[in-house]
């Protein structure tokens, strides 16, 4: 099982907690939308999910087709 | 880089399996501010719900009216959203009616403490099966951000222009002082262990009260420069005191601190269980004496 | 034949409560409608349903909402300053169609008025005294025997068109003791809502069938999760801004109660065949009118009684048709005239129409209708 970083922009209202309280700065706010910085590293800990008051993005587990959601993140 | 599932139906799963199974995804995102805190205690309430493994059928969710009343709509278990302050005295009814229901109330500080307070002490007092979750952002947030009464003195809201001149209520203390069983405070920047108090409240046998600290960043935080939704939340991280640290300290060191755990804990008999008992007594009377 | 006993008003109300189903009362004592709530104390956990004493009439309303919404039979009893409180919550319980009865056993008033002095005053609140469009169904007893039976019937529309019954009893009733025959139980006819047989999420709560005005409700707890809101909402049961949806919704609550006047509505009618002068009273005014119908009869006049049985929705039809046939209407009622405004809406020009008010804390007797039949032009 293979654990994956899962962002749903639409449901983001831009609010930086994410970004702010990642331990890695792995995100970043562009245009009011969450998205993963380029260079950065995520180590899959779950801290954005935790305090995102939307639940734009998540930790999913993925049990099929991980290159799918491998490449996503 | 990222998904970006745009406009997807809700057949698909777009989201946590915990907002999946909890949530109903059909009226999401919610009407709340972008970076309001209801949204993550909302979430404490779900992972709380499933870590105990209650039945969604046999949940229910009450609430009063205001920004925080708006959850029982998003939570797919059964909801109702009743009038201003009363939500307590809702769930009273349902309590009564089914006790085998676990009943949880979504209230905020005006909706619990003003208009509601005589309800609060009441349940608290006759110990009655309800865990209250109160999404505590120490302002009327729906009616566009009047003093409330757990506005600190001297900070503003749009009828405290001069700053509120009123003392404040702790929530979570006037509770315990009315006879609560259980009584909590936990922040909304402190997930996990404000997860962990509203499992043990709704575990709890006898009325209990979570007092969770929200952030209001659009009315609370304009009105008192406190910043973005993250530098409110920054403020609890560095503000708070667990209550045993907070134990050893003074009066004055606890000025301006957020004291977050449990508060208290007694043992004492529900209401509802008692009905029942003595409904059982009076049918055994019935039967020695025919 | 059913047993006969002696009872009081209120005790009536409550043992008729009780065969009608009520197994919750939740209420907040106050004079002249106490022994409801001390009775049901007794009673309830007798029957095993639930009694419990709240905070105050508001949490009393909302107490009794959250027992019928979990299923149970609930019923809350106050008087005037009481159901004053209770506005706000009848309002919720109008619009979110929640079954359950409300009993005011009026004093006068305003404010806390004369508490123990009986009175009609709250008759017009009953109708309009919740904020916005709202149907009501509201009854009056007249005698304890008619108080028992008319509890019952309460319940049962309240349960048949899912709409909180009001249930107009004033001090005289509350506190008068008669010899009443208890009905055979069953023989008694006892409605429950209609709920819903194969619960599941997706269903829509306020979905109506075919033909049919009133949806179905499932109890919390059943398997049905559903939405319950005091908000302006659709079938869904979740909040709408959508104008249509507003209106086909007040529409919808207004004519599930219209629409069936003839189920709800019931006036008893005395001596009207040949009368002359018609007495309209209702509640605690009946006793005074009967005397005096029988003493006006005995000189020569020929006088008929009009009562309503059923207040709200008001009985136009059959007063216009009462009226058409008598030269003049006595309204006599413990107030400053209230449903007189309805008389005088409804009859308008048929017959003449006089007012006999009270409200200075006594009674209206025999003597005082007698001169008022006997009054000329
Ligand atoms: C009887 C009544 N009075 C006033 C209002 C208006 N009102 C709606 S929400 C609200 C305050 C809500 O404040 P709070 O409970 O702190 O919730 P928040 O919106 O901050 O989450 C008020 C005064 C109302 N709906 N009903
Ligand atoms: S999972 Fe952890 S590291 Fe990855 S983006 Fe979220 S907070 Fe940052
Ligand atoms: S916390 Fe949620 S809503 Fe806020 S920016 Fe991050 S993903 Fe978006
Ligand atoms: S006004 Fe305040 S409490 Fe209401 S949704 Fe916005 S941020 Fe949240």
């Amino acid at each position: 099982m293979k654990k994956v970083l899962m962002i749903n922009q639409s449901w983001c209202k831009g609010c930086g907690i994410c970004a702010a309280f990642c331990p890695k700065g792995a995100l970043e706010i562009v245009d009011d939308k969450v998205q993963r910085k380029e260079g950065t590293e995520c180590i899959l800990c779950g801290q954005c999910e935790l305090r995102c008051p939307d639940y734009a993005i998540y930790i999913d587990e993925n049990e099929g087709d991980t290159d799918q959601w491998a490449k996503s993140y | 880089m990222t998904v970006d599932t745009g406009d997807v139906s809700v057949k698909t799963k777009n989201m946590s399996n915990l907002i999946y199974k909890y949530m109903r995804p059909e009226h999401l995102p919610q009407i709340w501010c972008p970076g309001c805190g209801n949204g993550i205690i909302m979430r404490d309430i779900a992972q709380a719900i499933e870590n105990l493994g209650l039945s969604r059928n046999s949940t229910v969710i009450v609430s009063g009216i205001g920004c925080s009343a708006r959850a029982a709509g998003y939570m797919d278990f059964n909801t109702i959203h009743t009038t201003h302050g009363r939500a307590i005295a809702f769930a009273t009814g349902i309590k009564l009616a089914n006790p085998s229901l676990e009943v949880i109330v979504v209230t905020g500080d005006g909706d619990i403490s003003a208009i509601g307070g005589n309800h609060l002490i009441h349940a608290a007092r006759r110990n009655i099966g309800l865990t209250v979750v109160v999404m505590n952002n120490n302002i009327y947030g729906m009616t566009g951000g009047q003093y409330s009464p757990t506005t600190p003195t001297g900070a503003f809201g749009t009828t405290a222009p001069y700053g509120n001149l009123d003392r404040s209520f702790d929530i979570a203390g006037l509770a315990y002082g009315a006879g609560a069983s259980y009584a909590a405070r936990g922040s909304a920047y402190h997930v996990q262990q404000t997860t962990t108090l509203i499992q043990e409240g709704i575990k709890h046998r006898g009325f209990s009260i979570i007092d969770v600290a929200s952030i209001c960043p659009t009315y609370y935080g304009r009105k008192n420069k406190k910043g973005s939704a993250v530098d409110m939340l920054k403020w609890q991280r560095d503000n708070s005191v667990t209550v045993d640290q907070a134990a050893k300290m003074s009066q004055e060191e606890l000025k301006g601190k957020l004291v977050i755990g449990l508060l208290h804990q007694v043992n004492y008999p529900e209401f509802t269980y008692a009905y029942d008992q003595l409904i059982r007594r009076l049918f055994e009377e019935r039967e020695e004496n025919e | 034949m059913g047993k006969v006993v002696l009872m009081q008003g209120n005790e009536a109300c409550v043992e008729g409560a009780l065969v009608a189903g009520m197994r919750l009362f939740a209420g907040y004592p106050i004079t002249p409608s106490t022994e409801i709530a001390e009775i049901s104390a007794v009673r309830l956990p007798q029957e095993g349903g639930k009694f419990i004493q709240m905070e105050d009439e508001i949490a009393s309303m909302a107490c009794a909402i959250g027992g019928s919404v979990a299923g149970v039979k609930s019923m809350t009893a106050t008087s005037g300053p009481g159901f004053s409180l209770k506005q706000e919550n009848l309002g919720y319980a109008a619009l979110a169609e929640i079954p359950l009865v409300v009993v005011d056993v009026q004093r006068m008033g305003p404010s806390t008025g004369m508490p123990t002095s009986p009175s009609q005053g709250d008759m017009m609140m009953a109708r309009w005294g919740t904020h916005g469009d709202h149907p009501v169904i509201a009854l009056c007893p007249s005698s304890v025997k008619e108080t028992y039976d008319l509890i019952i019937r309460a319940f049962n529309l309240s349960e048949r068109y899912r709409t909180p019954v009001l249930f107009m009893m004033d001090e005289i009733i509350g506190h008068l003791r008669e010899g009443m025959e208890l009905p055979e139980l069953e023989e008694v006819e006892v409605i429950d809502r209609k709920t819903v047989k194969y619960p599941e999420p997706k269903r829509l709560p306020y979905h109506i069938k075919k033909g049919k005005l009133v949806p179905e409700m499932a109890p919390f707890g059943m398997g049905q999760r559903y939405n319950m809101t005091g908000l302006i909402h659709d079938e869904s049961g979740f909040p709408t801004n959508s104008n249509e949806e507003a209106e086909k919704l007040i529409d919808r609550l207004m004519h599930k109660v219209s629409d069936n006047y003839a189920d709800i509505v019931k006036c008893e009618q005395v001596g009207m065949d040949d009368a002359d002068v018609a007495i309209f009273c209702y509640g605690g005014t009946m006793r005074a009118a009967s005397s005096a119908m029988d003493e006006a009869r005995k000189a020569g006049i020929k006088c008929g009684i009009f009562r309503p049985i059923t207040i709200w929705p008001f009985p136009e039809k059959e007063l216009l048709e009462a009226a058409k046939h008598v030269k003049r209407i006595i309204v006599a009622e413990h107030n400053y005239g209230q449903m007189v405004l309805e008389v005088e809406r409804v009859v308008k020009d048929a017959c003449r129409i006089d007012f006999l008010g009270r409200y200075n804390g006594t009674v209206i007797t025999p003597d005082d209708l007698l001169a008022k039949i006997r009054e000329e032009k």
